[in-house]
């Protein structure tokens, strides 16, 4: 499902962030990103985004090399992912419901289809109530649902979540990682880039640690160990 | 494909009317570059004006000898008016001038009573020749002066006015290529005011640009909306430059009129309405949809 080979990230003048990281990860897997701030993690996200090209190395989803797709075909990539963010990134000028129905809106879906859909993604992640909200007008655990269901929305291969929970309270947290669990229970791999401790030990589930950019621990059922 | 074109328009809409603020900035700032562009298309149409009217007031005068019949006059008015150069021609009798001098200085007893001490009629005929443009007056006058009706000439009342016609010719000329130069340089720095307001609003949307691109909007998808905006805003720059210019054109009818007797500049403006209104809403459009489309260009290389 996800590859990374060899993969090594330098930014100028000689910051290294990834140093020869290779790893595989299956289809339906929940794999945690276990590290520091500044040991790659986020780097590795966005390499799997093609936010950012590697140095050297490759990287595929499926099985596609990222950095061989064209700048124009990179939004068909973009939508076989979800990704949630630390910062939400909700559009501040869009409700919550504008927001979730955006995602649809880019692949064509019809209006019938989406007007059914976020509703029922606003449901499941309880924010019914609160469709009509500006991001403005929600709490952080909010917002961070509106972008889980933003990226859950249009049934990606992957989700990709970089510290969602960095700026919520531990109920919050909590919230957040069992609606993870269930989106990978219905099928979808979820890579969820934290260092959130208490998180990652009572997942148990695959934890991929990164130190300085390097893997240095890869368990099928992972310890939060730095 | 529609409703995609539907989705971009309520996107564009949205956009500007829940950031009312940048939207106002905007079409204030687009209604000074519409109206600039304005004042140069009136301006260079009332130059063009004043300058034909000025123009047409400008003739050449050809006076006969004493002794030339009627018949002579108007063998010499039909062969001068076949000459291409020549727009119109207007013959004025002995009789006439004489009519047209007394009518003038009927208060001034000094000129009356030297008339009445001549006794006889001073006054020569003379055909006036105007011609399409003022750098044909010197073709019309070598002409004549090489012409076979030459002997018919008492003088051509022409190197006395040549000055006047040379200065409107020189007038128009210069007016044509510094208008020109004006009207590029304003409009450049209207561009490039409009250019800049909608660049600032756009790089306060980078962040929004950079997370429709995550989700997976194409680069049409995110540029469309700002498109719209532009466009939006540049019509509405449009019609409030309209609006401006039809009050302005009224307010400043008569001081205008004192100015150039022969110019009704509201009813100028008003005949020229839709030719105004089009050439403000292609600007306006034009401006901010260019300006949208290169603004938001560098922010979608995400």
């Amino acid at each position: 499902m996800i590859k990374f080979e060899k993969v090594n990230k330098i930014y100028p003048p000689n910051t290294v962030a990834l140093d020869n990281v290779s790893f595989e990860i299956g289809p339906k897997e929940f794999v945690c990103l276990v590290g520091k701030s500044g040991a790659g993690k986020t780097t590795l996200l966005k390499l799997l985004m093609a936010e950012e090209n590697p140095s050297s190395g490759k990287v595929f989803l499926g099985s596609q090399d990222v950095q061989a797709i064209s700048h124009k075909h990179l939004p068909e990539l973009r939508r076989k992912i979800g990704a949630i963010f630390q910062d939400y990134r909700l559009l501040p000028s869009k409700t919550a419901y504008e927001n979730v129905a955006y995602a649809m809106e880019v692949i064509g879906a019809s209006d019938q289809e989406i007007a059914r859909d976020v509703a029922d993604v606003l449901d499941i992640v309880g924010l019914k109530e609160k469709a009509c909200n500006f991001p403005a007008q929600l709490s952080g655990g909010e917002r961070q649902r509106v972008a889980i269901a933003r990226a859950l929305i249009h049934r990606p291969e992957v989700i990709l979540a970089d510290e969602p929970t960095g700026n919520l309270d531990p109920y919050n947290t909590l919230d957040i990682i069992r609606l993870l669990l269930k989106i990978n229970e219905f099928g979808t791999t979820v890579v969820l880039s934290t260092h959130n401790k208490e998180a990652v030990n009572s997942l148990a589930k695959r934890a991929i640690t990164l130190s300085e950019g390097k893997i240095i621990r890869d368990e099928k059922i992972g310890r939060f160990i730095l | 494909m529609i409703t995609s074109f539907k989705r971009v328009f309520r996107f564009g809409w949205h956009g500007l009317t829940r950031d009312g603020g940048m939207m106002i900035a905007n079409v204030f700032i687009m209604t000074m570059a519409v109206s600039v562009v304005t004042s140069l298309f009136l301006f260079g149409n009332i130059s063009k004006f004043i300058i034909s009217n000025v123009q047409e007031k400008v003739d050449v005068s050809v006076y006969f000898k004493y002794d030339a019949t009627e018949s002579d006059i108007m063998q010499a008015k039909k062969s001068i008016a076949e000459l291409p150069e020549v727009e119109e021609i207007t013959y004025v009798s002995k009789d006439q001038a004489l009519e047209k001098f007394t009518a003038v200085h009927k208060d001034n007893p000094v000129l009356m009573e030297s008339l009445a001490e001549v006794g006889i009629n001073p006054f020569l005929a003379s055909l006036g020749i105007r011609a399409a443009q003022a750098s044909q007056y010197e073709a019309v006058v070598n002409y004549l002066e090489n012409s076979n009706l030459n002997y018919l000439f008492e003088k051509i009342d022409y190197y006395q006015r040549k000055p006047v016609i040379d200065r409107i010719y020189a007038l128009n000329a210069s007016l044509n290529k510094v208008g020109l130069a004006i009207s590029l340089i304003m409009i450049l720095v209207a561009a490039l005011v409009a250019f800049n307001a909608v660049r600032l609003s756009i790089y306060n949307s980078r962040e929004e640009i950079k997370i429709q691109k995550l989700v997976g909007a194409s680069n049409w998808f995110v540029r469309g909306p700002f498109l719209v905006q532009g466009a939006v805003c540049g019509f509405f720059a449009a019609l409030i430059s309209l609006l401006l210019f039809v009050l302005l054109t009224l307010g400043f009818n008569s001081q205008a009129g004192v100015l150039f007797p022969d110019l009704h500049l509201f009813s100028f403006f008003m005949s020229n309405f839709w030719m105004i209104f089009l050439v403000q809403l292609l600007t306006g459009v034009i401006l901010g949809t260019f300006s949208s489309l290169v603004a938001v260009r560098r922010y979608l290389r995400v």
